[in-house]
């Protein structure tokens, strides 16, 4: 096989993989730049994949070839509205940030769970009929290289993420709401004085993380697994998470971070097929994107800080 | 707050966020259809039901003593190890390694292999102590990723070594923590010896902190890395020494599952889950080790009286995960359920 074939075959695994870790990463990139360390994208993206197979399964009469679409929206309302036991925790009661986090990500999994037993009477629920569909771009697949590594075989859902990224770019950089909300998570205190709601802002951020999540979500069980179980999500939330970190809180950073992460895990998943790497048994191969993730960190990020007051509950008054 | 004084308020936000979760959980029973008091009753004779149910849960509850242990070491020291259950699965693997692998009389076989677990955990605390140390890279995001690495490597490992099975090969009788003894008076329950390995590790927790200049040093770069090093501690050294003690834990507690339970180790779909309960049981004990023996006892108990549910009372087991959640997420509002107490005890004063 050669070096440009390996590539045709590796660019759409990657970007797929990429697709729903680009959509959480964003929303880690939003809660946190307003102050809310976000450590739950994991449930969140737990419930959205749950609720995105949910919906999918039992819309599929009424919607048709639109139901994976709608199912985005219903995965990202229920997971927006999951997202605001962490908001309630961490801004107004003051809840320390991370262990807050943690109790929505064992929550999210377990309500998942519970619902599926309850629904499905088993494990895991039933294999969907509509997945997000892939389609080959015209004109643009004809280009060459460039062509069929990028524009064939093509998940609608990898084309939203991207756009996302630049939306969420535009809306924290060049909008009144996104100079509100960088300025609340840097100097809460300051802010607060130049009139800006503090903790309504935050509330506003933290739930548009968990719609994001959500989507995240849905779009990996609706192109990865087709249907939802105990490993579906697996620590997806917790890669995005890093990838936010490696793209330094930053929504084009964040972005360009999933990507290298998707291309980690397509590495795991086609790796027996291409030489070389089909040596290393696909145990390791599977250990791969997380020892990247923390070979990344340990590289390039010894410098970057976050939001200066990440993690911390703004309570007025105090210094 | 003068008619209830703190120490008064800091046991009764665990105990009121209990008792908040398993009320939440009965209203998720109710509104999925199903019966809360027949629920309840099935996980309360799924923990005390006969002898046999006993033993379990006393056997349950000697992993999450372990895994308490290693969250809360850790947070007293300023750290969150949310690694636990990666170090957890290194530990169960490299006890069962050296129980299966070695030809040794009793006194120095499980020693060693015991040791081997608590190696194994320490060693994989040592990677992000090392990185928070030296590199100021924060503990949470690499303890989590090492959680991955260990599952997926263990994994491999049992693979290699099973050559394609997925299980390895039982523990020599030298290694084993089964006690017949134990078994008998408990209708041939699993229980084994290492409960009395976990409450010895309890007392050393306590020990470890509150008697020695180490323990003293551990907490206060917890507390304040700036005065700390003023003061002529080596912060670096402190970071990694308490992570690596908090990996020990972690590692005993796998080495309890792969010498006590099972006697040998599976490869895995998913975690055990013991690691991220150990959070809710150091959250529930204040990070002390009294508290960790009870809120082990509690969440240990839960989590095997589950298994009945379905059987008795067709519910879902996950409903006690769910119940565990919402009291690490009661525990951590515990300033909403602080000014609750504090308004009704100024009311209280008022009349």
């Amino acid at each position: 096989m050669s070096f440009l074939e390996i590539l045709y075959f590796m660019a759409p695994v990657s970007i797929a993989y990429a697709a729903p870790l680009i959509f959480t990463a964003l929303g880690g990139v939003f809660s946190e730049r307003s102050g809310v360390v976000n450590i739950a994208l994991e449930g969140l993206m737990v419930m959205g994949a749950f609720i995105g197979i949910l919906f999918n399964l039992f819309f599929y009469d009424t919607f048709g070839s639109w139901t994976p679409w709608v199912a985005l929206i219903a995965a990202m309302i229920v997971s927006a509205v999951f997202s605001l036991l962490h908001a309630v925790a961490s801004i107004t009661f003051r809840a320390d940030q991370v262990v807050s986090g943690v109790a929505i990500n064992m929550l999210g999994l377990a309500v998942a769970l519970f619902l599926t037993k309850m629904i499905f009477d088993k494990g895991q629920t039933d294999f969907i009929k509509k997945a997000i569909p892939n389609f080959n771009i015209p004109v643009l697949q004809d280009i060459p290289v460039i062509g069929p590594m990028l524009f064939k075989g093509v998940y609608g859902s990898s084309i939203l993420a991207i756009v996302a990224a630049f939306v969420a770019w535009y809306v924290i950089f060049k909008t009144p709401f996104g100079l509100r909300l960088r300025s609340v998570g840097e100097h809460p205190m300051a802010a607060d004085t130049m009139g800006i709601h503090v903790n309504r802002i935050r509330y506003i951020a933290v739930v548009i993380s968990g719609a994001l999540a959500g989507i995240g979500g849905a779009i990996y069980s609706q192109t990865m697994t087709r249907d939802f179980g105990h490993a579906t999500i697996n620590g997806q939330g917790f890669m995005a998470l890093a990838a936010m970190i490696f793209g330094k809180w930053h929504p084009i950073g964040a972005m360009g971070a999933a990507i290298f992460f998707g291309f980690a895990q397509a590495l795991a998943v086609v790796g027996p097929s291409i030489p070389i790497i089909k040596e290393i048994p696909t145990g390791y191969l599977h250990a791969l994107p997380y020892i990247l993730t923390i070979l990344a960190l340990a590289g390039f990020i010894g410098k970057a800080t976050g939001p200066k007051a990440s993690g911390k509950p703004y309570i007025k008054g105090s210094r | 707050m003068t008619s209830m004084s703190n120490r008064m308020i800091n046991i009764l936000v665990p105990v009121i966020s209990v008792i908040l979760g398993l009320l939440v959980g009965a209203i998720v029973m109710v509104v999925s259809g199903y019966d809360p008091v027949k629920g309840y009753i099935a996980l309360w004779n799924g923990i005390f039901g006969d002898s046999y149910a006993i033993g379990e849960t006393i056997r349950q509850i000697t992993p999450y003593i372990l895994a308490g242990l290693a969250v809360a070491f850790a947070f007293r020291t300023g750290l969150f190890n949310i690694g636990v259950e990666g170090q957890l699965i290194v530990g169960w693997f490299a006890a069962v390694y050296v129980g299966a692998a070695f030809d040794l009389p009793k006194v120095i076989h499980l020693p060693l292999a015991i040791l081997a677990g608590a190696a194994a955990g320490a060693l994989w605390a040592f990677l992000p102590g090392l990185l928070k140390a030296k590199m100021k890279i924060h503990e949470v995001i690499v303890t989590i990723m090492m959680n991955y690495v260990a599952l997926y490597v263990v994994n491999a490992l049992i693979k290699t070594w099973s050559g394609g099975g997925d299980k390895t090969e039982r523990i020599k009788e030298t290694a084993s923590l089964r006690s017949d003894f134990l078994a008998s008076i408990t209708d041939y329950s699993r229980l084994h010896y290492g409960i009395i390995l976990a409450l010895l590790m309890v007392v050393l927790m306590w020990f470890l902190l509150e008697k020695t200049t180490t323990g003293f040093e551990l907490k206060a770069v917890g507390f304040n890395e700036n005065a700390s090093e003023y003061a002529g501690m080596k912060i670096g050294k402190n970071i990694i020494l308490a992570m690596v003690i908090s990996g020990a834990f972690a590692g005993l507690a796998g080495a309890m599952e792969g010498l006590g339970t099972f006697g040998n180790m599976y490869t895995r779909g998913g975690f055990t889950g013991i690691g991220f309960d150990g959070i809710a049981v150091a959250l529930l004990g204040a990070n002390t080790p009294l508290g960790v023996i009870f809120g082990a006892v509690l969440f240990g108990s839960l989590k095997y009286g589950a298994l009945n549910m379905p059987n008795a009372a067709q519910i879902p087991e996950e409903i006690v995960q769910i119940v565990i959640a919402l009291v690490i997420f009661f525990v951590a509002c515990g300033y909403a359920i602080r000014l609750l107490l504090s308004k009704i005890s100024k009311k209280k004063e008022a009349k």
